[in-house]
């Protein structure tokens, strides 16, 4: 069940050039990897969602990339400075499976962490632009890492696995061209998290539905598969210029800045 | 007298939300169903966000077959918010809603800045409606009438019970970068903190024009008590609760708590006898007490 609480920043540390914020658990719990919750600071009239990273005790971490007034205003939190938490949001991923492969981009690699700690630290393939960005990938135990021009979809195993996706937009899309049942962390702005904006419409199976009733992450064995309008680039395209990040899922970290369209300056 | 701005709560999927209104206001509802609006659709601003849902929806038959019977459980007063694209359209929904004793309420959405509206003006839609129903029906209109009190007016005349003020204002943003509109529709519906003066205007021309006959729900930017109480001394009767659903799904009972207490700052036990108070004379701070009542100006 999803609670709102206000808690208090514990730590804000850097991670290449995203920030890893830790605040109090409070009364929350931690949920599923994928799930998101809604952070509201004070400076701004809207929260943003953001996928848990890491379940520290008595913690809660988020890992977000300061790229518009939303994220840039949680990257600026203290210790000590007070914040808005309303979660766990939306549907995770499965973890029951059997040959799990966590797969990230960007700051899309967000989930990962939490879920690789549940997971029993699964193998994990994450892909970044930069070198810079790259140091992210020490949240993830184990993870072999690509640079860009290397790319995610090169360093899949032949082997089937059941993956665990999570990353902008092209490398979800390009992703499920080679494994149509991967599960799929999506992004799409969004002012409330639980279904009463109306904000993160995207297109699954024809039909414009909510992301964060139906999503973030979409299973691939749903009836006809995930449809985002022109066919994996979603109508969102804009708002995600800069791929580098990930939405996951309407949570995702970034992205779902709802400013996020200014990405593009970054790709 | 709190309820919820329509379109800014889904009972469906928050009914622990809904349940903690007086009256839960649907979405929209029109004839046929909807998608809505393409993506992106909602834009955060300095003080407020912009939207362009689109009023999807299922359209009233699926609306009174499915939705209307879980609506109905919630255990609150229904509100349900008409649309059309002709006063026909709004006439026929309300005909069919007429018949739902579950209903308590029809609110007429007439000013969605997101959706090309009827050809007709507000008064002939209301008259259409009320040919067909004998349910209190309110008039929800835009600040963006040229003329805001004849409106209110000719909506009362045409046979509105109430007045919803107001719906969002159209508000554009641009992308930081790329300096194209942020929306897929470009421009949106304003609403938040910044429409909060605007819609406190709007009640209290409202309230002046009508004599404070109407019952009033005012709406925009309300966040708190002390705004709500602000919007019951413009003339409101009731108040709804929009964007701040979105941050804080909690704002229900926050606010009622919050009114509460300005109510008994201000030595009022009832909200009824905040209503209007910006209308009163204007009483000076150091009163003469000689001064007898007779000698006040009209």
């Amino acid at each position: 069940m999803a609670r709102r609480e206000l808690l208090k920043v514990v730590a804000s540390e850097a991670v290449g050039p995203y920030t890893l914020l830790r605040v109090r658990r409070g009364g929350l719990r931690p949920g599923v990897p994928g799930q998101f919750f809604m952070l509201k600071t004070p400076a701004r009239p809207l929260p943003r969602p953001m996928s848990l990273c890491l379940a520290p005790p008595r913690e809660l971490a988020f890992l977000i990339d300061p790229v518009g007034p939303g994220t840039r205003a949680l990257c600026a939190l203290a210790p000590g400075d007070q914040l808005s938490v309303f979660g766990p949001l939306g549907n995770g991923f499965r973890t029951d499976v059997e040959h799990p492969l966590l797969v990230g981009g960007g700051i899309g690699i967000a989930p990962l962490p939490y879920a690789s700690e549940v997971m029993g630290r699964p193998p994990a393939i994450l892909g970044f632009r930069t070198t810079w960005q790259a140091e992210a990938a020490a949240l993830v135990p184990g993870a072999e890492v690509c640079v860009e021009p290397a790319l995610v979809t090169d360093l899949l195993p032949e082997e089937p696995h059941d993956l665990l996706v999570c990353g902008p937009e092209p490398m979800l899309a390009a992703v499920r061209r080679l494994h149509p049942e991967a599960q799929l962390a999506w992004e799409a702005p969004m002012a409330c998290g639980y279904g009463a904006c109306y904000g993160c419409a995207v297109e699954i199976d024809g039909r414009l539905e909510r992301l964060c009733i139906k999503g973030p992450v979409i299973n691939g064995r749903e009836p006809r598969g995930v449809t985002l309008a022109g066919d994996g680039v979603s109508t969102r395209r804009r708002s995600r210029a800069a791929g580098t990040a990930a939405p996951a899922g309407a949570e995702t970290p970034r992205c779902s800045d709802l400013e996020n369209p200014s990405r593009g300056e970054r790709r | 007298v709190i309820l919820n701005a329509s379109g800014c709560l889904d009972a469906l999927t928050a009914p622990e939300v809904a349940r903690e209104l007086d009256a839960f206001v649907s979405k929209t509802i029109m004839l046929a169903p909807r998608e809505g609006n393409p993506p992106p659709r909602i834009a955060e601003t300095d003080a407020g966000m912009l939207n362009s849902i689109g009023l999807p929806g299922p359209g009233i038959d699926v609306f009174v077959a499915d939705h209307l019977p879980v609506l109905e459980r919630l255990g609150v007063p229904l509100w349900v918010s008409v649309g059309g694209f002709s006063a026909d359209e709004y006439g026929e929904i309300c005909a069919r809603l007429d018949e739902q004793v579950g209903v308590a309420a029809l609110e007429l959405n007439l000013s969605c800045p997101n959706v090309e509206g009827a050809p007709e003006t507000a008064a002939e839609i209301v008259a259409a409606c009320r040919a067909v129903t004998a349910k209190p029906l309110y008039a929800k209109l835009s600040a963006a009438q040229p003329d805001l009190a004849a409106a209110a007016l000719a909506v009362r005349a045409a046979g509105a019970d109430g007045l919803s003020l107001i719906n969002t204002m159209r508000g554009l943003a641009l992308d930081e970068g790329s300096l194209r509109p942020r929306l897929g529709r470009a421009p949106g519906g304003y609403s938040g903190a910044g429409l909060r003066p605007i819609a406190l205007a709007a009640v209290f021309i409202c309230y002046r024009a009508t004599g404070g006959t109407m019952p009033i729900v005012g709406m925009g930017g309300i966040e708190s008590g002390r705004h709500a109480l602000e919007f019951v001394a413009a003339g409101a009767s009731a108040v709804a609760l929009g964007t701040v659903l979105f941050a804080d799904p909690g704002a229900p009972s926050r606010v009622r708590e919050e009114l509460a207490a300005e109510l008994a700052a201000h030595g009022l036990e009832r909200l009824e006898q905040a209503r209007g108070l910006a209308h009163a004379e204007s009483v000076p701070t150091t009163a003469p007490a000689s001064r007898p009542p007779g000698c006040q100006l009209p």
